[in-house]
């Protein structure tokens, strides 16, 4: 299977959204590197023909009536909130800046 | 009884004298109250010991229990047994007004808005809420060293660790802090802390207890379960928080067992059940690496349920090999998308210091999250990415079908249970696996089989090895619980008069000391000295 580099580490990390610093950035090569090689194992089994399993207890299809129900509060919601503005939370504009939309 | 001191009840004792009127549960939750407060510095099982709340709900529950003594023997059977006793809760159970840490500075400061549907059971049971353990950052771990508040010591030696990520309600049970407590299991992390502990803990059938308003780390692996120090404990825990719940819709419209609440109190009768049970011992779980003192503990438990009446035959699972690969990925993988809410947008940790939305992203998660959340959000992130998804998420999600009809194919057969060792090691020393991800993995390469199908699975002390505890594994079919609480309680049944069924934690009465050192000054102690070898 493949392996990182110090940019694909890089990369990675900017999907993820994390920052990370130069030293964690350098352990972290070190040891996905270490883990994907735990991975090989899995090429040596075919698998063609298996289906994959996303779940166990093969539960399908909860229905319930659609009627309105008490569920949480705005004050609730928003009460962990670092900034709200009336009954909303305040999220940092994503339109404007570099390149729009 | 010799002594008087109530912590050292069972649960189940103390439900007989809460309802007798002989003890109140203001008197138990202050004895307990105090072991845990006394203690928590050498030990760190608790990040919070709700004082105040916990008098509260005790007060409430004798006022519940002399009305219904009062009212008569019918009402005093309606309640729950669990009334008035101290309870547990790893701390990413949500409980309305309090914190929910999940271990991780990302939720410092965080408040429940609401309680979870286990906390609201407890509270309908009259069970009374001491606080909260400590844990491995999102339940990521095998050590509880992975916590942001700090470590947790094994009251069996302070200077190992009490497994994870449960670690902190493991060794809060083991310590007669509480008799009880809830944990999660994702991958291990109910029965390794059990094992390592010395003491019963179950993971559940996925799907058996709610998961609404539990922090969240691999939901399709994900399972509450009960911690107690013997079998009968803890299925009181697990009757109390089971059954369907509309808020979570992977909870299983399956019938709760009522049975849960009358596991055989004799030990001959509890050891009855043994005879013509078909028990599985699985080769593969014999792994390499394994101390030959586990194993060795393991086939004597199988040997001596086979003395009693049950069949054993080894079995194989031929996809065992494959099981720690495929969950190191589709665990991280989950993780990172479950993660990804983490925005400091909604609650939690925030930095928003720069004025641009990605990079407060970067600085807060970066801040926010310890190294093993990284790890897992960086694996996770990788094996769902563009190119690599096939290769990864798809193929280990095939692997969990193998893996799931090696388990499949010995229900097939008519076997009872598989019994298989925990761990493959007794508690290790504090530092001797944490900046080797690997080495900790390995940790749970006999519980996540488990968590990949689903299965049922309990840890039951099974003697000592090197002084220090070893659990047995006992894994059912789906559902199966109730089974395997009464072969469980089987084995306590034959064992009953072992020299090693309970005895206290070895440095248990260490830790009364105040001049203990924290578990976090016994671990720097450690690292200083050079680290000693990694199976020490």
């Amino acid at each position: 299977m493949a392996s990182l580099s110090r940019a694909d580490v890089e990369h990675v990390a900017h999907l993820a959204r994390l920052g990370l610093t130069e030293e964690e950035l350098s352990r972290l090569e070190a040891q996905l590197n270490h883990i994907l090689d735990q991975y090989a194992i899995l090429t040596t089994l075919d698998t063609e023909h298996i289906p994959p399993t996303a779940q166990t207890i093969e539960l399908e299809n909860i229905l319930r009536e659609d009627v309105v129900a008490e569920s949480l509060g705005v004050e609730d919601a928003l009460a962990n909130a670092p900034e709200r503005s009336g009954s909303h939370f305040v999220v940092p504009a994503i339109l404007g800046g570099e390149g729009g939309a | 009884m010799a002594s008087h001191d109530v912590t050292r009840l069972k649960a189940h004792e103390m439900a007989a004298l809460l309802r007798s009127g002989e003890t109140s549960s203001r008197g138990l939750t202050e004895a307990h109250l105090a072991a845990a407060e006394r203690q928590n510095r050498a030990l760190h099982a608790w990040l919070v010991i709700d004082r105040t709340g916990a008098l509260e709900q005790a007060d409430k529950a004798d006022r519940r229990l002399a009305e219904a003594r009062k009212a008569g023997r019918q009402a005093l059977d309606a309640l729950h047994p669990l009334c008035g006793v101290p309870v547990g809760l790893k701390d990413l159970v949500s409980v309305k007004g309090g914190q929910a840490t999940a271990g991780s500075k990302i939720l410092e400061g965080y408040v429940a808005p609401f309680d979870s549907t286990v906390t609201a059971r407890l509270r309908e049971a009259g069970a009374v809420i001491l606080g909260k353990t400590n844990m491995d950052e999102f339940a990521m771990g095998s050590s509880c060293e992975h916590s942001a508040f700090g470590p947790t010591a094994n009251p069996w030696d302070l200077s190992r660790v009490p497994g994870g990520s449960s670690g902190g309600s493991a060794a809060a049970v083991a310590a007669f802090h509480t008799p009880l407590a809830i944990g999660t299991d994702t991958g291990g992390s109910i029965r390794q802390p059990a094992s390592l502990c010395g003491i019963v803990g179950m993971k559940p059938t996925y799907g058996r207890v709610s998961r609404y308003g539990i922090v969240a780390f691999a939901s399709s692996l994900d399972q509450i379960g009960p911690f107690g120090r013997d079998t009968r404990d803890a299925a009181l825990l697990l009757h109390a928080v089971a059954g369907h719940d509309r808020r979570d819709a992977t909870s299983a419209p399956v019938e709760v067992p009522a049975d849960l609440l009358h596991l055989p109190e004799g030990d001959d009768e509890a050891a009855a059940y043994l005879k013509g049970r078909r028990i599985a011992l699985p080769r593969e779980y014999f792994v390499a690496g394994m101390e030959p003192g586990v194993a060795a503990r393991v086939r004597e438990a199988v040997a001596a349920m086979e003395q009693a009446g049950a069949h054993v035959e080894e079995v194989s699972l031929p996809h065992t090999d494959y099981g720690l690969a495929a969950y190191y990925i589709i665990a991280p993988a989950e993780a990172s998308s479950n993660l990804a809410r983490y925005d400091g947008v909604k609650y939690g940790y925030n930095d928003r210091s720069s004025g641009d939305y990605i990079a407060d992203y970067l600085k807060t998660r970066g801040a926010g999250f310890g190294p093993e959340a990284k790890r897992r959000i960086m694996l996770g992130t990788y094996a769902l990415s563009a190119g690599y998804y096939d290769a990864y998420y798809l193929k280990a999600q095939k692997v969990r079908t193998l893996i799931k009809g090696d388990f499949d194919s010995v229900w097939a057969a008519g076997f009872d249970a598989i019994c298989a060792p925990v761990s493959p090691t007794v508690a290790f020393k504090l530092g001797a696996k944490v900046d080797d991800p690997v080495a900790m993995y390995l940790s749970d390469t006999c519980t996540l089989p488990l968590n990949m199908a689903g299965l049922p699975g309990l840890s039951i002390p099974a003697g000592l090895s090197d002084g220090l505890p070893v659990g047995l594994q006992m894994i059912g079919s789906p559902w199966s619980e109730l089974s395997m609480l009464r072969l469980a309680r089987a084995y306590e049944g034959i064992t009953a008069r072992a020299p090693w069924r309970d005895l206290d934690p070895a440095e248990l009465s260490l830790t009364d000391d105040p001049s203990t050192p924290s578990p976090m000054d016994r671990k720097r102690a450690i690292a200083a000295a050079g680290a000693p070898g990694r199976q020490a």
